[in-house]
Formats: C-alpha cells, structure tokens, sequence
C-alpha cells in the first residue's frame, strides 16, 4: 500500500517537475544546460552546502586524507567493486532508456566481475575486451524521456541534486535497486543493513579521495565556492545525460561566438 | 614571364605562410612542456608563479575569456567599465590560473588529437598521466586559431567541465547576489587578488 502511495506520489511530482514528451538532442541538451537549472531555494541551499562543509572538514577530508595514502592497489579493488555494483541500478536504467545492448554488455561485465573478478575486486572484464560503459541511474532516465532538472537542490549530507534527481532517487527505495532489496528492504543471510549503509559511505569517501586536490584547488581559487560546485556538479549531470563529455555536444558553441562582436 | 614570376612568388608565399601558422595541437603541447619544466625546476613556489604568469601572458586569451565570463553584462557596460573589468580580470585570472599550476610538480601531459570547429576554434585533446594519488585525468583544450600565426587559449576543459564556463556561473551567481552590481564585482576581484 505504501509502495503505491509512494509510486503515485512520485509519478505525481514528476509530472509536475517539467515533462516534455520529446526527447531530442538539442531539447535535452537545452534542458540540461546547467545555465536553465533554476535556483529556487538558494537560501536554504546555501545554509546546506555550509552544513556539507563542515562535515566535510571533520569527518570526509581527514578520512578521505588517510584513504589516499593506502596502496593503490587497494583503491583500485576498492573502486572496482563499488563499479561493478553500481551495475546493478544501471542495468535496469539501460533497459528503461532503451539501451538494450548496452545492458547487455553490463550484464555481461557485472556477471564477470562478480565471479571471476572476485565480488568486482579485478576488472576482468575489460581485460577481455568488454567496454565499460557510464553509470545510469533513475534521474537520468526521466531526463532523457524529456524531464527538466526542476530546481537546484544541495541535500544536507548528501550533496547536490535537482528536484528531479532526487524525487528519482526514491526509485532506488521502492524496489529499484537490487542492492538496498537484499540488504535493508529483505533481510538475508549472507548480507545485512550494514553492508548497504558502508558501501555508501566508502563511496563517498572514495570520490573525496579521488577529487581530495581539486576540490582544495577550486575552494582556494573560488570566487561564489557554492556557485563553482553547482556549476561542476550541473555540467556533470549534463554530460552524463547526454552520455558525452565531447564539449561541442554539451556546449552550445554560439556563446564563444557571441564575443566576437 | 611576369606570370610565372607572380606564379612563383604566390606559391612561395603560400608554402611559408602554411610554415608560419602554428598547428594548435604542437602550440598546446610546447605550451605545457614550457609550465611541465619550470614546475619541476627548483625554485621557490613564489618564482614558479611569477613565471607562469608570463606564460600565460603570452599563451591565454586573458582579455578575451574575461568578456565571455561576463556573459550578456559586458553589453551594458561603458568604456570605462570595460577597461577597469578588463584590468581587475586580468589580475584575478593571472593569480588564480598560477596558484592552481603551482600546486603541480612535474605534470606530465601528452597531446594525443585534436578536432577543428571552424576557422576561430580547434579543440587539442590531451592526458594528464595519472600518479599514485590521482587518476588520469582527460584535458582538453579549446583553442582561438582565428590569427593562425599566434593560437591562443581560451578554455580548459576537464573531464568535459569547462572551466570557463564554471567561471561564467560564478561571476554570474556573484552579480545576482547584488542585484547585477559591476561594482561588487570589481570589490570582489579586488579581494581575492589582493589576499
């Protein structure tokens, strides 16, 4: 009953977010264009991002620090594994998108991995020539069927979304990830609340290590930190929905022209 | 006679002005092997900024990145305004672009391609080799090729994030939080360059 309510509510917003029925390129490039995301809550965001910061500096920065300094191969077993179960929320999404011999292939890869990859540790995978593929994720899905972002969003904790991302996430807790299905929705034997709970957190901490100088840099050489990161964080979406980081497909080139005037 | 003389003289002019225009790719490339070896030379940090100053000088569209960092403002803009925007951007783009290089010590990149937009632009692709802190990273780079003898940079971009277009939306979020005051905005500058 409450799954219904939910999958109404979220139907409902998503509706109301910005759907268009056409999924063009340019349309969605458009869409997506991190200019268009409106700012709606900026008070609210920015008092957000500040609460981020913080938590940033006292648990994710002094952990991310000691992280980086682990031998790589650790890392690497570590960020394999967290890929490869990323697969299980982009197949699905594949699928939803009509990507079919993309899912295919990440079928493949995940069922690979897992096995002979030893739960994702090695990539055997693309070692046997299996190419590797952007992660997907619901948001994405209702972007590319013609949903706007909706308005910039930075979740406490969580970080930076859209309206429409994170009404999107809520996919992932009704059914739409297998991972949170076997581990916190059912319980099992072999897995538990906890081993969803740490593969999230050793996510975070993994980003923070990979991106531990440029954050450092930007938050240096900023100007608006809050605007620099929501601009980095909009123009990723928009290359992961348009699945290209070819600046001339994610860029429209008229606003270099427009200085030549 | 004479026409094959200007025959002559027309493809020689020809074949050393092909000579002369600096493929964008080969700019890039000896652009980054200039900042690569004065990164690793043994100088102070405050010397390597000085110095990439310079080359960056030379080698970046400063002037021209600064009016599309402002974006539809510029056209509201005096003379006046413009050359105080121009100056103070200069000074901000000079200390922020070398304190960010400062930070690496023998950046290793390699120029693999590029793709020509149209007679103003040419994008050079290149890699950040990766080290044991830091993956590698994909840089490319947008290129103004309108004068074909002297290229210029324009913009950076990172794993497909435009850094002037980061800049653009920063500039623009300082603008909206005072209600499109360029005199903020130059307080702003101001600021940082002086910190």
């Amino acid at each position: 009953m409450i799954k219904k309510i939910i999958l109404t509510f979220i139907t409902t917003i998503a509706l109301i977010v910005n759907v268009n029925a056409s999924s063009d390129g340019e349309l969605l490039l458009k869409k997506n264009n991190p200019a268009e995301v409106k700012e709606c809550w900026e008070g609210f965001n920015r008092a957000s991002f500040a609460l981020n910061q913080g938590l940033d500096k006292i648990i994710f920065k002094p952990v991310a620090s000691a992280y980086r300094v682990l031998p790589t191969p650790i890392k690497s077993g570590v960020s394999n594994s967290l890929d490869n179960l990323s697969n299980v929320v982009t197949i699905p999404n594949n699928i939803l998108q009509g990507e079919f011999s993309k899912a295919g292939a990440n079928t493949g890869r995940f069922i690979i991995n897992t096995t002979l990859g030893i739960l994702g540790l090695f990539d055997v995978a693309s070692k046997l020539g299996f190419k590797e593929y952007e992660k997907e994720d619901y948001g994405q899905t209702l972007a590319v069927h013609g949903t706007g972002p909706g308005c910039y969003l930075v979740i406490p904790v969580l970080g930076p979304s859209t309206a429409r991302d994170a009404i999107a996430s809520v996919g992932n807790f009704v059914g739409g990830d297998p991972w949170y299905n076997i581990t916190v929705a059912n319980e099992t034997r072999y897995v538990s609340d906890f081993d969803y709970y740490a593969s999230k957190v050793i996510s975070g901490v993994d980003f923070r290590a990979k991106n531990y100088d440029s954050l450092e840099n930007l938050n240096k050489n900023s100007i608006d930190f809050y605007a620099s990161v929501k601009s980095l964080y909009l123009q990723d979406r928009q290359q992961k929905i348009l699945n290209s980081k070819k600046i001339t497909d994610t860029q429209n080139d008229s606003d270099w022209e427009e200085i030549e005037n | 006679m004479f026409k094959k003389l200007f025959s002559i003289i027309f493809v020689l002019a020809l074949l050393l002005s092909n000579v002369l225009a600096l493929e964008a790719d080969i700019f890039v490339q000896s652009t980054v092997d200039k900042a690569s070896k004065l990164l690793s030379d043994k100088i102070s940090k405050e010397e390597k900024i000085e110095k990439l100053k310079l080359i960056a000088k030379d080698t970046v569209d400063i002037e021209g990145i600064g009016f599309y960092t402002l974006g539809a403002v510029r056209k509201n803009l005096n003379d006046v305004q413009k050359k105080e925007y121009a100056k103070k951007f200069e000074e901000y783009f000079l200390k922020s672009f070398s304190s960010r290089l400062a930070e690496y010590t023998n950046p290793e990149i390699d120029v693999f391609g590029k793709e020509v937009i149209n007679e103003n632009y040419t994008i050079v692709k290149s890699k950040l080799k990766a080290t044991n802190e830091r993956p590698e990273i994909k840089i490319d780079w947008r290129i103004y090729t309108k004068n074909p003898d002297q290229p210029l940079i324009r913009d950076l971009i990172i794993e497909g994030l435009s850094l002037a277009r980061t800049q653009k939306e920063e500039f623009a979020s300082v603008l909206s939080s005072n209600n499109g005051e360029i005199e903020a905005l130059f307080k702003t500058l101001e600021e940082f360059s002086n910190k």
